[in-house]
């Protein structure tokens, strides 16, 4: 069992290699977020991974404030994806004041704190 | 808590001790200094408590700490961590406990020294795993989406958000005990420095030191002591998440049960309420609890806010003290709603005594908007 690997491990070493994956309850069908051992809607602990569509909407948002000598401000942002999970996040490619609640995102693998994290850009047109 | 429990239990003692910055001294020293003053408002020594009711931001044992820093080996502890609504949630395992016999005497106790010892807000745990990468600014990025959501959904406005502090701030000045008396404008908060979008400093609570304390005892010995007792006639408790991630509707709290389940047991309404004491770690807290607990629609906090109407002279008194804003915040502010409270209650408000208090409501909230507390506390009059 040393190579036994649990959800948030799964997921980690999936992002690691630029995809996305979403934990399904094979039980009541619905979606969750963050990874774990059971569903925390019918409390199933039969659980799939599927890949994500990787989009969403913005539901809020905040600017976190910061001298520009320590980098600046920078987004943070809690989006919903299309399969109805909510996770933190920030839109990157537009300022961070101008990122709004309800704008359509689209999901990229990028790199935050040195570890990779799903990121958001601005959907095209 | 269920009808049952109403007015079992009494607060007979409150104190407080280290308000602003208590140099040179520990969050434990605090902690102690404020039990004594607990104490001795109640006309009890520390030798008389046989059950404890503490949490701190200190180490990961707190409650064992404080009895043994305190010298006392008490036969009921209860520590839980929900953040700052703990101490109000010990309202209601207190009664119990009392209630069962299990303790006489049970002492609520907070301490810290965190504005004299790092200068800054610190929080008692690390960002969850999911949110540290996106290095939010704990706790103010999670209540500035709170309050990005609600502007969004309801029409609220900065202009409201301000005029919460603005109404603190106008209680604290009539306060001697709190920590920022000067004047404060609507312009004044509106200009001051965004610190997480729609949040200026101004919309969050103060980093002060300061520690307090609330002796209770069974309602069958509560009229033996120098002051009149406080009855808790209700205390409701209900949790809904972790990480802001989480939070299902970002404009309605956990306040929603925990206050209908309160007053259920208390057997009164929010228009019975004379004073009202909520955790307002950030303006958007007074709003969301407001609306929540029932004192108004939801999405209509930020117009029951506006121009005064919660300040001195307002339509309803609210955190006549000067609240977490204005008069102390050091890290959690959750016991002093209860303080404020019993003392409206009794009589010896530090600040503006509202007249013949019968009725208070004091809310804690923990972690980003997820523990909410809410307790229901009478004077003899409501028994
Ligand atoms: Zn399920």
């Amino acid at each position: 069992m040393q190579d036994a690997i649990g959800p948030d491990q799964f997921f980690q070493r999936a992002l690691a290699e630029g995809e996305i994956l979403l934990p399904k309850c094979d039980d009541c069908g619905a979606y969750h977020f963050f990874p774990r051992v059971l569903c925390p809607h019918c409390h199933g602990a039969a659980i799939s991974w599927k890949q994500a569509g990787g989009k969403g909407r913005v539901h809020t948002t905040t600017v976190v404030r910061r001298k520009p000598e320590r980098g600046g401000d920078y987004n943070v942002c809690v989006v919903e994806l299309d399969e109805g999970v909510r996770m933190m996040s920030r839109v990157e490619g537009i300022a961070p004041g101008e990122v709004v609640i309800d704008m359509p995102v689209t999901a990229f693998v990028g790199e935050a704190e040195g570890v990779p994290a799903v990121l958001f850009k601005p959907s095209e047109g | 808590m269920t009808t049952e429990l109403r007015g079992k239990s009494a607060i007979v003692g409150t104190g407080h001790a280290g308000f602003g910055e208590a140099h040179g001294l520990t969050a434990y020293d605090v902690m102690a200094q404020s039990a004594l003053a607990a104490l001795g408002d109640a006309g009890l020594n520390l030798s008389d408590v046989d059950g404890l009711f503490c949490t701190m931001m200190e180490d990961s044992m707190p409650a064992l700490m404080a009895a043994e820093y305190l010298g006392i080996q008490p036969r009921f502890i209860d520590g839980t961590m929900s953040g700052g609504s703990s101490f109000v949630n010990y309202l209601t395992s207190a009664t119990m406990a009392l209630d069962a016999g299990l303790c006489d005497v049970a002492l609520i106790v907070y301490g810290s020294n965190q504005r004299t010892a790092s200068g800054r807000l610190v929080t008692a745990s690390r960002p969850p795993a999911y949110e540290a990468p996106y290095n939010p600014r704990y706790p103010i990025s999670a209540y500035a989406m709170a309050a990005a959501r609600h502007m969004h959904e309801y029409g609220t406005t900065r202009e409201q958000l301000a005029d919460v502090a603005v109404a603190a701030r106008a209680w604290a000045q009539r306060n001697p005990e709190a920590f920022e008396r000067g004047p404060l404008t609507r312009e004044d908060v509106l200009g001051a420095r965004m610190v997480g979008d729609p949040l200026t400093v101004r919309d969050c609570c103060l980093v002060t030191d300061g520690g307090g304390a609330i002796v209770m005892v069974h309602a069958d010995r509560a009229r033996d002591f120098p002051k009149a007792p406080v009855y808790v006639l209700g205390s409701a408790a209900e949790s809904s998440h972790r990480q802001i991630s989480q939070m299902k509707d970002f404009t309605v709290t956990a306040a929603r049960a925990s206050g209908a389940r309160a007053f259920a047991a208390a057997g009164v309404t929010p228009a019975d309420i004379q004073a009202v004491e909520l955790y307002d770690a950030f303006t958007i807290n007074t709003i969301l609890f407001l609306e929540d607990l029932g004192f108004c629609a939801k999405g209509e906090g930020g117009a029951f806010v506006e121009g005064g109407r919660i300040a001195p002279g307002g339509v309803l008194p609210v955190n006549t003290n000067g609240g977490g804003l204005s008069c102390v915040h050091p890290g959690m502010y959750g016991i002093f709603t209860v303080i404020e409270a019993a003392r409206q209650i009794r009589g010896d408000a530090p600040g503006i005594q509202l007249k013949d208090i019968d009725l208070a409501l004091a809310h804690g909230n923990g972690g980003v908007l997820s523990s909410q507390v809410t307790a229901i506390l009478g004077s003899q009059n409501t028994l």
